[in-house]
């Protein structure tokens, strides 16, 4: 499934890298991005329940997930 | 709540009031039930936020609520600080900016505090801790607030700054004196800011003649140039120094304060946490929404008319985070502490551009706190629960907190 940090939204809470840090982490600015630094790709379907709990934890709403393959 | 258009009277909360102070969540609770506003006209009036909705949309509203007006309580009559000649253009950029001017500056210290970049305060921060536990493990009691939480957050910021350890307990005795004793003292408060901020202004002036390696803020804020080659002006450089101290400071001890706080009236918890090491970032988060010790402050630059409040230019707002993170509407049981919640989009940290730069710094220094004093010292209870003071207005966390062990 995708799943896509909206940069313009994130405001640098990091809750998402806080209780999903196997998807999500930081940049240099401490701006949430997926692990290899990007805003978006695709995760494996069983990684779906641990991205929802980051997007449910996002206090901006930045985060989007996809329907599970 | 109504408020009708001749702006009735209204007191619905008193945000320095004994009781207000000492449990805050029951009136917040009550007021929310009816409004997502409140209003008071203690303290020179000012509107409170009590939704998370609320919080966040006062919070986005950049345009017109201004953060000029962090500080919502005013000064007594009685406690007004003379005038400060030197460093009167000094405020505390960006929680004191609005846009254009936040943004640029907000990025110049976003790099020191990202997660990456706080990392290596942790084994400092650990030495630290240690070091305070040692100096009381073996009275059987100690007060965590004075004892233990207060000592952190300073030194780590000295450490952040760039100052020397040789100034170090200088700069602990200023800060001490702005923060802690300055509701007692203004004159002392007022003398301390002008001895800290001459003390940096010499930092200013020894790293720009003698330019060093380090990648401390100072260094690092001293050799920035902009487009034009020109440094960063010095008023600026101090306000950066300023809002390291009075945002990092006092905000980060009341979060440890009350973690420890909680976790002494918790045995159950600490051996959840002894049990399943891995539930740290979450119990952090958890004590982070529970008990969130910041509520900034706004000006209305113009008319705001939310949820039937109307917001006039020159009324303050007070956007209370600890409220927000109570409201049931978003957290279920909001009053219960649970270290395995989900969904936990807590705002202890604010919301919207204003969002605590240093909270990555702040998470570090508290669990690092927490978990250093579990270790040491696994059992430990309140001496006496009643006997608890907290410190409250703006920044709420316990200021006398005796635990036995």
């Amino acid at each position: 499934m995708k799943v896509r940090i909206d940069r313009e939204l994130c405001q640098g809470h990091q809750l998402c890298a806080v209780f999903a840090p196997e998807i999500f982490g930081s940049d240099d600015e401490g701006f949430g991005v997926l692990l290899d630094g990007s805003s978006e790709g695709e995760l494996d379907d069983s990684q779906y329940a641990a991205a929802c709990e980051a997007r449910d934890s996002c206090p901006e709403g930045a985060i989007e997930v996809g329907e599970p393959g | 709540m109504s408020i009708d258009a001749d702006r009735r009277e209204v007191n619905q909360y008193d945000l320095v009031h004994p009781e207000f102070v000492a449990d805050p969540y029951p009136t917040m609770a009550e007021v929310r039930a009816e409004c997502p506003v409140g209003r008071s006209t203690e303290h020179g009036g000012s509107w409170m936020s009590l939704s998370y909705q609320a919080a966040q949309d006062l919070a986005a509203d950049v345009e017109r609520l201004s953060s000029e007006g962090v500080l919502v309580l005013p000064p007594q009559p009685h406690q007004l600080i003379e005038p400060q000649p030197r460093h009167a253009q000094v405020t505390a950029p960006p929680i004191t900016s609005d846009p254009p001017e936040h943004l640029p500056i907000r990025k110049l210290i976003l790099p020191f505090l990202a997660p990456g970049a706080v990392k290596q305060y942790e084994p400092g921060t650990r030495e630290l801790c240690n070091r305070l536990i040692d100096g009381f493990i073996d009275d059987g009691r100690a007060d965590i607030a004075t004892g233990y939480a207060q000592q952190i957050p300073v030194r780590i910021i000295s450490a952040l700054l760039g100052i020397d350890d040789s100034q170090s307990d200088r700069f602990v005795g200023w800060v001490r004196a702005i923060l802690e004793l300055g509701h007692l003292d203004h004159h002392k408060r007022a003398e301390s800011r002008t001895e800290m901020l001459d003390y940096f202004q010499s930092q200013i002036e020894d790293r720009r003649s003698n330019p060093r390696a380090g990648d401390d803020l100072f260094t690092a804020l001293c050799r920035i140039t902009d487009d034009d080659g020109q440094p960063l002006p010095d008023y600026l450089i101090l306000g950066i120094a300023n809002l390291m101290l009075i945002a990092g400071i006092d905000t980060t001890w009341s979060s440890i304060g009350a973690g420890l706080w909680h976790l002494a009236q918790h045995p159950e918890q600490r051996q959840q946490l002894r049990d399943d090491p891995a539930l740290w970032p979450r119990a952090i988060e958890e004590l982070l929404r529970a008990y969130s010790p910041v509520s900034m402050g706004r000006i209305a630059v113009d008319e705001v008319d939310y949820e039937g409040c109307p917001i006039r230019p020159g009324d303050k707002v007070v956007l209370s985070f600890p409220a927000a993170n109570r409201d049931p509407a978003v957290f279920d049981d909001p009053d219960v502490v649970d270290f395995e919640r989900t969904g936990n989009r807590h705002v202890a940290f604010g919301s919207g551009i204003h969002r605590c730069a240093g909270s990555n710094l702040a998470r570090l220094e508290m669990r690092v706190a927490l978990q250093t004093f579990l270790e040491r010292i696994p059992d430990f209870q309140l001496e006496d629960p009643g006997a608890v003071t907290w410190a409250g207005g703006q920044v709420r966390g316990p200021r006398v907190c005796f635990v036995t062990f």
